[in-house]
């Protein structure tokens, strides 16, 4: 099992976090799903049917040489492809921020999975408020590194933006993370606000609610 | 195992020889027939015009090719049966003991089974030898590779320069000609399974092939889903798109239209259509390359002239494509021609399922590879996302890649280090899962 041990200890540390959250024997889609990371990962360590969609071409032949079911696609075009309960757990890793259209993404994530979970830098931060308020110019921070003319993070929001619209299109909020650049846990659990004040990254799990599930 | 148990090796019978005699007894036919000498194809060079040339090609040479036949014979989706089938293949490597080693190779409109060595009659290499080899990323070390040639070729199969039968499988002493029933892409992966049982394989690991071979692969899937652990249909799509028939036709229309295709009955002045064989093949191979690959290999630049005229062929790619056309007729029968780019103008996997690709996959366990190129404008890569498409509804497992390149539809062929990488990456997973 040295694979694995190989495989978990050069995975990025928030995939390690979500990759904690989905049980074994799951079905799994990971959208933007990179070289298969932890498509791999679960699939050797938790038996899961995992699966992968990656936009760049490059890490999609790395992945499926490495013997993983990923396909060249993108969240804005090809998820409407999938039937309804497809899959156990859909995992939208850093990539919400830049698909063109946010709101449909997340309406078909729980449409073809149980549960979604969702990760994105939180806008929200106090150093992106304080550049913002102090310099008065797009922060350039590790996180948001890019000038704003050419990030392809065209749709960027906060802790508080992501749960007012999860409560908007009725989706619930199972659980939630904050956490910072590296992807550790940080210790503002129990207050939102506050998350979206310090916490660098967040880690939502969705689940539907109504009927279908 | 031992494939070479159930072999029989069959010997491609002259047709020619047979037509002015009456019916003779299907045991009694010659073992093989020298080309007949007044044709002897020495006076064609490569780079001769077709268009021009006034002697005539000697058909296809005999060659034995190893064979398994089926008395009972096959019954197509045209209604008609074809008795006896003729199923000519090659394999290599070795199958293992749980017999769960086994690849089928499908071959494409012009190939044929010896994928992975010389070919008896052009001495060139096999067509897919690239991958195929220990150490490969079709190992023969580690997969028993089969190939088959396909129903209506002329490499062995039944096919329209088999010698025709009635509804009791009795010779008439004539080829089938254009008399051999309509196939279709699926009658041919029926035959295959044939094959396999025969073979004694119960599933394959994976079905593998390009182009019309993708078809193949897709069928096999649809048809006998558990025998296909693995699908590979690469630069292929569901069905033949309305431009795909049109050069089909253009092909077709050339074969006709060549004074020596005799209404089909060629064959009975011992004669072939080589113009329009020819023709035909011209036309399908610029459908093979892209632009870009033609300009890369050719440019404008002239053949032995530094100007131009108006007589000869000056341009280097007039030349090439004249030679893949002279090549092309002394190893394929124009009546085979005709019958397999019909099968391939048929093919509609959605039509099969009331116009529902996913319905052909539906509770699929199969695992898919799905390739395309980026250059390729004959099966474009929008033909194999509708296809990805359809199996994710399906809720298949699905990889997908799409390779880039400049080489065009032939891409899938030639060297192509990220194709051949994911290939046997794919292969070696599911090899992995099946404990191969």
């Amino acid at each position: 099992m040295d694979g694995v041990q190989y495989v978990a200890k050069n995975m990025r540390l928030d995939l390690r976090l979500i990759a904690e959250m989905i049980p074994h024997d799951a079905r799994v889609l990971d959208i933007g799903c990179g070289d298969g990371a932890l498509i791999e990962y679960l699939a050797r360590e938790k038996r899961a049917d995992a699966r992968g969609i990656e936009i760049d071409m490059a890490q999609v032949t790395k992945a499926v040489s490495a013997g993983l079911a990923v396909i060249h696609g993108d969240a804005d075009n090809d998820l409407a492809f999938y039937p309804d309960g497809a899959f156990d757990y859909v995992v939208l890793s850093r990539t919400l921020q830049a698909v063109e259209k946010p709101r449909e993404v997340l309406r078909q994530l729980l449409r073809i999975g149980r549960y979604a979970i969702v990760s994105f830098p939180n806008f929200g931060h106090w150093q992106m408020r304080w550049r913002l308020l102090w310099g008065g110019q797009m922060p350039d921070t590790e996180t948001w590194n890019r000038p704003w003319y050419e990030t392809p993070n065209i749709h960027p929001c906060t802790i508080t933006d992501f749960t007012t619209l999860c409560a908007l299109d009725g989706y619930a909020v199972e659980r939630w993370l904050a956490v910072d650049e590296q992807g550790l846990k940080a210790p503002w659990r129990r207050s939102l606000r506050l998350a979206n004040l310090f916490g660098e990254q967040a880690l939502f799990m969705l689940r539907r609610i109504g009927p279908g599930v | 195992m031992r494939p070479n148990k159930d072999l029989v090796r069959v010997l491609w019978t002259n047709v020619n020889g047979m037509r002015a005699n009456p019916p003779s007894p299907r045991a009694k036919r010659p073992n093989q027939c020298p080309p007949p000498a007044r044709h002897g194809c020495a006076g064609w060079g490569g780079g001769l015009n077709p268009t021009s040339m006034s002697q005539t090609i000697a058909p296809l040479p005999e060659v034995a090719h190893q064979a398994a036949i089926f008395p009972d014979g096959l019954a197509l989706d045209c209604g008609a049966v074809v008795a006896p089938l003729t199923v000519a293949y090659r394999t290599y490597g070795t199958l293992n003991a749980a017999g769960s080693n086994a690849l089928l190779i499908c071959h494409a409109l012009t190939g044929d089974q010896y994928v992975a060595e010389n070919h008896p009659i052009t001495g060139k290499p096999g067509w897919w030898e690239n991958i195929i080899g220990p150490g490969k990323p079709l190992d023969t070390d580690r997969y028993f590779l089969v190939c088959a040639n396909v129903l209506g070729g002329c490499m062995g199969s039944t096919g329209p320069r088999s010698e025709m039968t009635d509804a009791a499988g009795r010779g008439l002493g004539r080829p089938w000609g254009t008399d051999f029933p309509s196939v279709t892409i699926r009658d041919m992966v029926r035959a295959q399974k044939r094959l396999m049982e025969k073979l004694g394989i119960n599933r394959w690991l994976a079905v593998i092939g390009g182009s019309m071979g993708g078809m193949q692969v897709l069928e096999w899937a649809a048809t006998y889903p558990e025998a296909v652990y693995a699908a590979a249909p690469i630069a292929t799509a569901a069905h033949h798109s309305a431009q795909n028939i049109a050069f089909h036709e253009v092909g077709r229309a050339a074969i006709h239209s060549d004074p020596d295709w005799q209404g089909g009955r060629y064959w009975e002045a011992d004669i072939i259509p080589a113009k329009g064989l020819s023709v035909a093949r011209m036309v399908a191979h610029i459908t093979y390359l892209s632009e870009k690959a033609l300009t890369r290999k050719f440019g404008r630049r002239l053949r032995g002239a530094s100007a131009l005229t108006f007589l000869e062929d000056v341009f280097e790619v007039e030349s090439y494509l004249r030679h893949q056309g002279s090549t092309f007729v002394r190893r394929f029968d124009a009546n085979s021609y005709l019958t397999i780019t019909r099968a391939m103008d048929f093919f509609d996997l959605a039509a099969e399922h009331e116009g529902d690709l996913a319905a052909a996959f539906r509770g699929t366990a199969t695992r898919f590879f799905v390739a395309s190129f980026n250059s390729d404008w004959l099966f474009p890569t929008s033909e194999s996302r509708t296809l990805v498409r359809a199996l994710n509804m399906a809720a298949a497992n699905v990889s997908f890649v799409e390779i880039d390149s400049d080489k065009g539809h032939d891409a899938f062929l030639l060297e192509e280090p990220d194709f051949h990488r994911a290939l046997g990456g794919f292969l070696a997973g599911c090899a992995e899962r099946l404990g191969v």
